[in-house]
């Protein structure tokens, strides 16, 4: 038995603690928002926060995550989520939409790093962040619209 | 990409070859098309009927049901426009869905059958859905004046609002929803004139940006049934190969494997959870028999290809006499360009579930051929194909892999289902290296080009000869875009030019191997383009001519085409001194019946190609949402950027030696130029978004660089360029 706290509940898990973090998000809890991608943190899509960290979900132990506070697409919330979310939708960033939720966990982090990032800021912050759709030009821009909204 | 062939065949072509379709074959295995597919006998008259397309609840939203697949390209927010226009909807009322596989009522019309791509959605939308909000709006006007007892030219609709000004009645679509849709359907209807238009032009916002900023949006991926299992393919390493032997007891020792079974693609592996799918899929020991297995290298393979181009090949097009023409040159250019298997890797990896159900199989994925996924789904089950019901789901991308003449991961989901001894929903799962190892890729291409320029710097000849395997032969659409050979995607962007090329011979070449190709985001535009594009740089510099004018006088004729390569250079600041260190390169290519200049702006870093700048100008017909389409612009340099700058398949004894981002990576968020896209104002019909802007861009970088450097880089990916010349 694991247990894990995934947006603010403890959940008690029978997985093999080897099993992918993504996985148990996924197949045992519904947490479907978090995406798989590519399984060995290539491309951001299972992109998740882990003590207020970005983590790609893929490619950590369940049991390596627990005692930690795990955030996934559904639970997040607040003041830079929310900014971010609607610069997302004011510009319509999304095209297929797959790796969004990625995108969008790794800007959340990001900006409350970094209240005014530049374009390099994104680009670092960002770069493991695969969008096959190729919506980087929207994603800076919405990064932007967001950090604008919070100032 | 296109089913249709985009050397633009005349509907009779179409209906010629069409009528041969059904019955042809696809992997082996005989699947009919609907009888109407590809073939239409006389054109069947637009079904506009609104209860086929609509739902409008007694909350008075108004759901459309998408005919297409949504994967990205904003399909559903543009069919969605086009029915809301003409229905005086209110936006913020406008839902959508995917419509059911049915081939009768939810047809691509300029396929015959449901299917998306070749870029027609809008295309072969634009009549019908107007025509579908129209017939709404008059039933419902017909509906609230039964109701009011006053006279149907009484009563007006209005950004969602029913209303009889006379008696100040009003009231929202749900009242009269139920009547109005059992009225009869209007024989004719009446368009708006486009002065009216309050939505298409305009921009209204995407109908998926909410639930895909959300984590909400379902894909085929997050779909689940109760008691499903997960399955995984072990395929083979060398295409062509099959199982000889398999032994499944490790993989059965697996805590969570439920059931090893083998298929005619590999072997699957089915679990209660995906990673011990893949667990148990890591411990199978296979033997392959390989003896009809592709083990050839690219490099071998392209020194058959380039053996092939000695001896004469099947004529694509001769016109005029290029080998005469060519005697008059003063200046030839001639060159050898070649291009690499390429695999689509959407985001999401190719998935979809399946379920028995006491009437057939009801299908959950990201179907973008719904008939030939239902026909070949119908065919493996030994059922009929009504009783196959596919529930299409958003798409995580495609860039034409989830299109398939072969309907190849349809069809090995319902071979797991036919050979599976449990009775469970399953759903099977590619990971990231059964993607990129999977094959169906853009085929591998070898061109020889011999052109030349007279003393005035004309055109004076042109020989062509590509080398590359059929996408089309021996699949439901070779009777169609398959005429004594040869195969219209592989000299598409050649044979139909739109340069006044007076002598112009094109010869092509059909390779064999075992590998699957499949069409990949423009198709055969993806590299005849590129070939056309560097050869009139290097024409033009022959001449002694500016690279843009050069293309304008051969593009005299075609207003649409000169309007388009001016705005670019306009726009670009072409002609005006580039900065040092930077190379300013220019292309233009019309496909999908859509015209797009682009300019590229680059630099060096060492060796590296930096793309700073894309300036774009496109005509795509009446831009139905502007938005959308610059979005399909931009979006469409960051897909090709990393096909133009390192992206590609290559074999070691024919395994596939790239198997995940990091060695097929695509383009990251610091690499991406800055998009500048600029949009010729067009009442013409809409013509396609989605692949038309993939071509140009690799040209354009080529071109910048030999602008830079003076080298000149001749196949795909660029080569690392000489930073000390």
């Amino acid at each position: 038995m694991v247990t894990l706290n995934i947006n603010g509940t403890e959940h008690v898990l029978d997985v093999d603690p080897r099993m992918p973090l993504l996985w148990a998000l996924r197949d045992r809890l519904d947490l479907v928002g978090t995406k798989f991608g590519c399984g060995r943190a290539q491309c951001g899509a299972c992109t998740v926060h882990i003590d207020g960290e970005a983590a790609r979900s893929c490619s950590i132990r369940v049991g390596d995550a627990v005692g930690k506070s795990i955030t996934t697409i559904e639970g997040v919330t607040g003041k830079v989520a929310q900014a971010v979310q609607k610069a997302w939708q004011d510009i319509d960033v999304v095209q297929c939409g797959y790796c969004q939720s990625g995108q969008i966990m790794s800007a959340i982090v990001l900006l409350a790093a970094k209240p005014a990032p530049t374009d390099a800021d994104i680009d670092s912050a960002l770069a493991g962040n695969v969008c096959r759709c190729g919506t980087y030009v929207r994603i800076r821009k919405a990064i932007h619209q967001a950090a604008r909204e919070l100032a | 990409m296109p089913v249709l062939p985009t050397v633009r065949p005349t509907r009779r072509q179409v209906l010629q070859g069409g009528a041969a379709a059904a019955g042809a074959l696809v992997l082996g295995t005989y699947v009919t098309l609907p009888r109407r597919a590809f073939a239409q006998a006389a054109p069947a008259p637009i079904n506009y009927d609104p209860n086929v397309f609509l739902r409008i609840g007694e909350d008075d939203s108004v759901t459309v049901l998408s005919k297409h697949l949504e994967m990205g390209q904003g399909v559903s927010t543009g069919l969605a426009t086009l029915v809301a226009e003409e229905l005086d909807a209110k936006w913020s009322s406008i839902r959508f869905e995917h419509a059911p596989n049915n081939p009768t009522k939810y047809a691509n019309l300029a396929f015959g059958m449901q299917g998306t791509g070749g870029s027609t959605s809008m295309a072969n939308s634009w009549e019908q859905m107007r025509k579908v909000g129209a017939a709404a709006r008059v039933m419902l006007v017909q509906a609230a004046a039964l109701r009011w007892g006053v006279a149907p030219a009484e009563v007006e609709v209005e950004d969602g609002t029913i209303l009889h000004r006379a008696s100040n009645r009003k009231s929202g679509f749900g009242l009269h929803a139920s009547a109005a849709m059992a009225l009869p359907v209007p024989t004719t209807v009446t368009l708006k004139d486009p002065k009216a238009w309050k939505y298409i032009g305009k921009r209204v916002p995407r109908l998926d940006s909410k639930s895909k900023t959300t984590g909400k949006a379902v894909f085929a991926m997050d779909f689940k049934r109760p008691g499903m299992l997960t399955a995984v393919v072990r395929r083979p390493e060398l295409f062509g190969a099959t199982v000889a032997r398999v032994d499944a007891s490790a993989a059965m020792k697996i805590p969570g494997v439920v059931e090893v079974v083998q298929i005619p693609s590999g072997v699957a592996v089915l679990a209660k959870d995906t990673w011990s799918a893949m667990r148990g899929r890591d411990a199978l020991r296979i033997t392959w028999d390989t003896k009809n297995a592709e083990t050839r290298s690219v490099e071998d393979m392209l020194a058959d290809y380039r053996k092939a181009l000695s001896a004469p090949g099947l004529v694509a097009l001769r016109r005029g006499d290029a080998a005469k023409g060519l005697t008059r040159a003063t200046k030839t250019v001639e060159g050898e360009f070649t291009f690499p298997f390429l695999a689509h890797a959407p985001m999401e990896p190719m998935n979809a579930v399946m379920e028995r159900t006491p009437d057939g199989v009801e299908m959950w994925g990201g179907s973008q051929l719904q008939t030939l996924d239902t026909n070949v789904a119908a065919q493996v089950l030994g059922l009929k194909p009504e009783q196959v019901s596919i529930h299409t789901m958003f798409s995580g991308g495609s860039f034409g892999r989830r299109a398939n003449g072969a309907s190849d991961w349809t069809a090995e989901l319902a071979n797991i289902v036919k050979a599976m001894k449990a009775r469970a929903p399953v759903h099977v799962v590619w990971t990231r290296e059964d993607d990129i190892r999977g094959g169906f890729y853009r085929p591998l291409a070898l061109h020889q080009v011999r052109a030349g320029v007279d003393d005035a710097g004309q055109i004076v000849g042109w020989h062509h000869q590509v080398a590359s395997k059929s996408i089309m032969i021996g699949t439901l659409m070779e009777p169609f875009s398959v005429k004594n050979g040869v195969d219209s995607t592989t000299v598409e962007g050649i044979v139909d030019t739109d340069y006044a090329l007076g002598d112009l011979t094109v010869e092509a070449y059909n390779q064999k191997t075992a590998i699957p190709v499949l069409w990949f985001r423009s198709v055969g535009n993806n590299h005849t383009a590129f070939v056309m594009e560097t050869m009139m740089d290097e024409l033009a510099r022959a001449a002694g001519k500016d690279a843009v004018l050069f293309r304008q006088a051969l593009l005299a004729k075609d207003p649409r085409a000169v309007a388009v390569t001016k705005l670019a250079a306009e726009r670009a600041g072409w002609g005006a001194p580039v900065p040092p260190g930077k190379g300013r390169g220019f292309a233009y290519h019309h496909s999908f019946g859509t015209r797009v200049a682009m300019v590229a702006d680059v630099s060096l870093v060492g060796s590296e190609i930096r793309v700073e700048r894309v300036v774009a100008a496109v005509d795509c017909g009446v831009a139905v949402n502007p938005d959308l389409v610059v979005s399909q612009v931009e979006g469409a340099v960051g897909f090709a950027l990393s096909t133009v700058l390192r992206n590609r398949i290559t074999l070691n004894g024919g395994r596939v030696v790239q198997g995940n981002f990091n060695d097929y990576e695509p383009t990251r968020i610091w690499e991406m130029p800055r998009v500048e896209v600029h949009i010729v104002p067009s009442s013409e019909a809409p013509s396609g978004i989605g692949e038309p802007p993939v071509p140009p861009l690799a040209p354009a970088i080529a071109n910048a660089v030999h602008a830079l450097t003076g080298q000149r880089l001749r196949s795909l990916p660029l080569a690392p360029v000489n930073s000390s010349v």
